[in-house]
């Protein structure tokens, strides 16, 4: 099959390698019909994260049809039209059982890599390098699922491949972040970032109470969408005294809870930005904290700083005396997306929201490599790209 | 007591079911009468007239005996003269215990499984399961009796066999085991189950002794190549989580990659 290889920093491209085979009683085979390129894979493309080989395929947000199943998989039969969640569930731990699915203790090979680094391992991934796991992605034209009775959910046929695929991913990730800041009527919500979770956060916020939710970036065309599509207010963070900004637009209060949908490569700019880049580039931080380090600024006193951004080391100068003299309450981690699975599907079929939104391009498979590095310079208001086989 | 590591080498080497392991396991077991402190000076010392002796730097025939001597004496734990003399220093095992305190390796993992104690005993209870996650156990035979046999791994593809009783066994609480006479290694093992209140799961102690071929010297070689005893039993035990809470063990073996 034809499947997208990870080769080194900024070198992806699309080779010929063999077909997934069923390995474990509970796995599934799944012909891939749509798959799509996430945020997170552009830290893979750029190099920030540790434990990855030259040939790992990439891609952990996909859908697509049940072609085999293990013997221990009666839930799913061939042909079932499914959506696969990107972190992987044995069902049976302690952690599956408290629907903690994205810290599952059984799921990860290679738990021990991620013990050194972390204490404890969480998931293992698709396609998200060999210390969460090094599971063979969806970037391709057929793929492995394990634990393939827990994860997967049956799609309804009036439903297209571009309003569910991002069940995988995307719109658990955002909603999660939303939920974590326990949002009371009334409440305002800062979100920094405008990629594809930011804008599910920012629609996730309102689907959940918010009065208003502000959206922050840099680029125009993703505050366009923040703005048109999920109606946020906007604020372009290179224009203003973002902090001052906000305080005044809450006058005097600040947001009641703020979301880093931004992560470890974050855009800074000022003194602090290029004294992040300068730390990162001489290997003395791993991470780039401008916008987390703004959320914790910017939030009121007793609010929630709920992070779905990615964060994989450690991070200079993040304002902990700011957090404890607020009494801020910090939300993060990967989504335990089989818990959204359904009631997001629910409100998909009852048309509260339209996941499909976010798109704005679309490539062949084939073509995968140019959609990375055209992701990854963010020329022509690239918010979301979706890849067929 | 455990054989020498001569004839576990011999055995593995020819087979287990060939003439010449037969006619090594009729052997009488060699005595074990130096302490494992002679048997490394023996060892050590040993080694260094062999080379010497090969160095052409000492005279060859009796530094070849005294050599060779000394090495058997290292490795078997068996002194002709301590044993004409009627004299022992080994601090070697006793007839009621595999192994004596303090003598050979012990090691000790815990990890908590999310299932009921009388799940996860039962499933420990069955010796022939213990394979499918003790990586190192080729086979294990039960016989009604308690008694078993188990087939393993050793370092540099040695092959080693023992039988083992059951010395205790208390429903859901806790098993006992320990090599008897003939092993090839000598080993005792136990295995606790502690279920937690509010359905938290199991939590699963092992403790593991074993007195390897060589002694110390085996465990040593065993580290070289990459087998360190408490690696071992962290990941045995991972896998048996797994199969406990998941069914099966998580792997990537056999999935397709690109160029490497």
């Amino acid at each position: 099959m034809k499947a997208l290889c990870w080769r080194g920093k900024k070198d992806v491209g699309v080779e010929r390698v063999p077909d997934p085979k069923i390995i474990n009683p509970r796995d599934a085979i799944i012909k891939i019909t749509t798959t799509a390129i996430c945020g997170s894979d552009l830290h893979l493309y750029d190099g920030y994260i540790p434990t990855m080989q030259a040939g790992d395929i990439l891609g952990h947000e996909f859908m697509g049809e049940v072609v085999e199943t293990g013997s221990a998989v009666t839930n799913l039969k061939k042909g079932d039209r499914v959506v696969v969640p990107f972190t992987m569930a044995c069902g049976g731990c302690f952690f599956c059982k408290k629907q903690f699915y994205s810290l599952c203790d059984n799921s990860n090979p290679k738990a021990e890599l991620a013990e050194a680094v972390y204490g404890y391992s969480g998931s293992g991934l698709f396609g998200y390098s060999h210390m969460l796991g090094g599971f063979a992605g969806g970037q391709a034209e057929f793929v492995r699922v394990p634990f393939a009775d827990v994860g997967p959910i049956k799609v309804p046929a009036h439903l297209s491949d571009e309003q569910v695929l991002f069940l995988s991913d995307i719109f658990p990730t955002g909603y999660m972040a939303a939920e974590n800041c326990a949002i009371e009527p009334g409440d305002t919500v800062a979100v920094w970032g405008c990629g594809p979770v930011g804008l599910f956060a920012i629609k996730s916020a309102f689907l959940l109470g918010a009065a208003r939710v502000i959206g922050i970036d840099s680029v125009e065309g993703r505050l366009k969408k923040a703005r048109e599509v999920c109606g946020a207010e906007t604020v372009n963070f290179e224009n203003v005294d973002l902090l001052r900004w906000l305080d005044d637009r809450t006058a005097g209060r600040g947001p009641d809870a703020c979301i880093d949908a931004v992560g470890l490569e974050a855009h800074g700019n000022g003194i602090a930005g290029f004294y992040d880049r300068m730390k990162t580039a001489t290997y003395m931080a791993t991470d780039r904290p401008t916008a987390l380090r703004m959320a914790i600024m910017a939030c009121r006193k007793g609010g929630t700083v709920s992070i779905p951004g990615v964060y994989g080391g450690l991070l200079d100068k993040l304002p902990m005396g700011a957090a404890f003299a607020k009494g801020l309450t910090f939300k993060m981690g990967q989504t335990h997306v089989h818990k959204y699975l359904k009631p997001l599907m629910g409100r998909i079929e009852r048309g509260e929201i339209d996941p499909s939104f976010v798109i704005t391009h679309r490539y062949n498979l084939q073509d995968a490599a140019k959609a990375y590095k055209e992701f990854s310079d963010q020329k022509d208001e690239c918010v979301k790209i979706v890849l067929k086989p | 007591m455990a054989s020498t590591l001569l004839a576990t080498t011999v055995k593995s080497a020819v087979g287990t079911d060939s003439s010449i392991a037969r006619a090594v396991n009729w052997l009488p077991q060699a005595l074990t009468n130096v302490s494992s402190n002679e048997r490394w000076l023996s060892l050590a010392a040993g080694g260094a007239i062999a080379g010497l002796c090969l160095t052409g730097h000492a005279p060859r025939l009796l530094s070849t005996i005294l050599g060779t001597g000394l090495i058997y004496r290292g490795l078997t734990g068996n002194c002709p003269c301590y044993q004409a003399l009627g004299v022992s220093t080994s601090d070697s095992t006793n007839p009621q215990t595999a192994i004596t305190a303090g003598h050979g390796t012990r090691i000790e993992h815990a990890i908590t499984v999310n299932k009921p104690a009388a799940e996860v005993y039962k499933f420990w209870r069955d010796f022939e399961n213990l394979p499918r996650f003790m990586t190192h156990l080729i086979d294990v035979e039960t016989t009604t009796d308690g008694k078993s046999h188990w087939v393993a791994k050793g370092p540099l593809g040695i092959k080693v066999e023992w039988d083992a009783q059951i010395v205790t066994d208390k429903p859901n609480k806790m098993i006992g085991w320990k090599s008897l006479d003939g092993a090839d290694v000598d080993t005792a093992g136990s295995v606790r189950f502690n279920e937690l209140p509010d359905g938290r799961g199991t939590e699963v102690r092992v403790e593991l002794k074993y007195d390897p071929p060589a002694g110390k010297l085996g465990t040593a070689v065993a580290k070289l190549v990459g087998q360190s005893p408490e690696a071992q039993i962290k990941a045995d035990m991972r896998r048996f989580k797994q199969i406990m809470e998941a069914g099966e063990i998580p792997s990537t073996n056999g999935q397709p990659h690109g160029q490497r």
